[in-house]
């Protein structure tokens, strides 16, 4: 069994395995291996179901950071957390804003920068926002002011 | 009587137990007992590697395809086609890809290991190890399950890789699917983290099946049979525990990570 042919032969399946594993993990699962440099900023919504962690964040809708925690603050508002690339800087009246990928797709913060000269620092808060959408009190309002419109109406007979 | 029998039975699966436990964690520690460590690294990635790829693709490829046929049956009845790569990519790395190569890999290879150190067992080439003062379980188990630890994760990827590849095949060109829109959804979806728990589960997959299957042949005459009917026991209590094992590991990983 002890031949240079197995040798070889094992070699091959140590360089295909770890292209394999390399492959999948770097091209399929995009993972870095060389750490991006980023920051932190937070941002208070007064309702940010949907999020979670790991949730995008995105300008202009290319994707340049993550959502890393949620905490409820004091006042009952949902504090973000949210890590950001470094290269990236946002003016300090930037606004944040909570929407999804269409009706089944996840929910991602979309941040439109502002106008103003200088820029949010790492840790600093975000106040201007946007909360998510909640699609069914929205639609159940509709349903709800409908059925009633419907009532005004006389009924003939 | 009943109750007595019960926890006879029940003290004597606690030792199997605990003598699989110490089976591993000596098989480990003494991996390099008895020498040319590298020569038998090199054959147990033979053994439970290279041997495997041909039935990993063929598998893989089969799951990919049915995968993209019923996902796009599925997607298409509520106008979601374009979240195929995602039903797909997802479905092979967190679930299919881990448990269906774990599976082959202990069909193929598992059960080729009990064999062997059963038939070492019973024809007493163990206690000739032992008698020269070797760890058996070191020299016998340990590079097996050492190399596992490569072999499952690097298996996986490839099963990974071939499925979603098969599943472009049966949902983009036999069936109407938009190609970039699948590839898209596919990088999109996976996650670093989805990458981690599959590798981790392939990894935990390949420790559990090779420690049983070794531990079920390295036990052999302690079966209950004597000489070839004992080494078809243990190959079918090593294949036969180590599927279930893996699902057990799977549930507990899957719940745990989530």
């Amino acid at each position: 069994m002890k031949s240079p042919q197995l040798e070889r032969i094992v070699g091959l399946f140590l360089l295909g395995g770890m292209l394999s594993i390399g492959y999948f993990a770097l091209k399929m699962g995009s993972v870095n291996l060389v750490a991006v440099e980023t920051y932190t900023l937070e941002a208070r919504f007064s309702n940010a179901s949907g999020l979670i962690d790991g949730s995008q964040v995105a300008v202009a809708g290319v994707p340049i950071g993550s959502v890393t925690g949620m905490k409820l603050a004091k006042d009952f508002s949902a504090v973000v957390q949210m890590r950001l690339q470094k290269e990236f800087h946002l003016p300090s009246d930037s606004t944040a804003s909570i929407r999804g990928h269409g009706l089944l797709g996840d929910k991602y913060v979309s941040i439109t920068p502002g106008a103003a000269d200088d820029f949010l620092s790492n840790g600093s808060r975000i106040t201007d926002t946007e909360s998510s959408v909640d699609l069914e009190s929205l639609l159940s309002r509709f349903a709800f002011g409908s059925v009633q419109s419907d009532k005004k109406q006389p009924v003939k007979e | 009587m009943f109750a007595e029998r019960v926890g006879h039975l029940a003290l004597q699966q606690l030792d199997a137990a605990g003598r699989w436990a110490l089976f591993g964690t000596r098989a480990i520690r003494h991996v390099g007992a008895g020498g040319a460590l590298g020569a038998r690294l090199a054959r147990a990635i033979f053994e439970l590697g290279v041997r495997c790829v041909p039935v990993i693709v063929i598998v893989s490829a089969f799951a990919g395809l049915v995968l993209g046929l019923q996902g796009h049956y599925v997607l298409s009845r509520f106008g979601a086609s374009g979240m195929l790569g995602t039903l797909v990519s997802l479905s092979l790395c967190r679930e299919l890809g881990p448990v269906l190569a774990a599976l082959m890999i202990a069909g193929q290879a598992g059960t080729a290991l009990a064999a062997e150190l059963g038939i070492q067992r019973s024809t007493e080439q163990i206690d000739a190890i032992e008698l020269l003062d070797v760890c058996p379980e070191g020299f016998l188990a340990g590079a097996r399950m050492l190399s596992s630890l490569f072999v499952f994760p690097a298996l996986t990827s490839l099963f990974v890789i071939v499925g979603i590849a098969g599943g472009w095949l049966s949902g983009c060109v036999l069936m109407p699917q938009d190609p970039d829109a699948y590839w898209s959804a596919v990088h999109s979806a996976i996650k670093g983290r989805d990458v981690f728990e599959c590798l981790l589960k392939a990894g935990v997959f390949g420790l559990l099946t090779t420690a049983l299957c070794a531990y079920q042949g390295f036990y052999a005459h302690r079966s209950g049979e004597v000489g070839a009917r004992a080494v078809g026991v243990a190959t079918v209590r090593g294949i036969v525990l180590s599927s279930i094992a893996i699902l057990v590991a799977d549930y507990l990983i899957t719940a745990i990570l989530l």
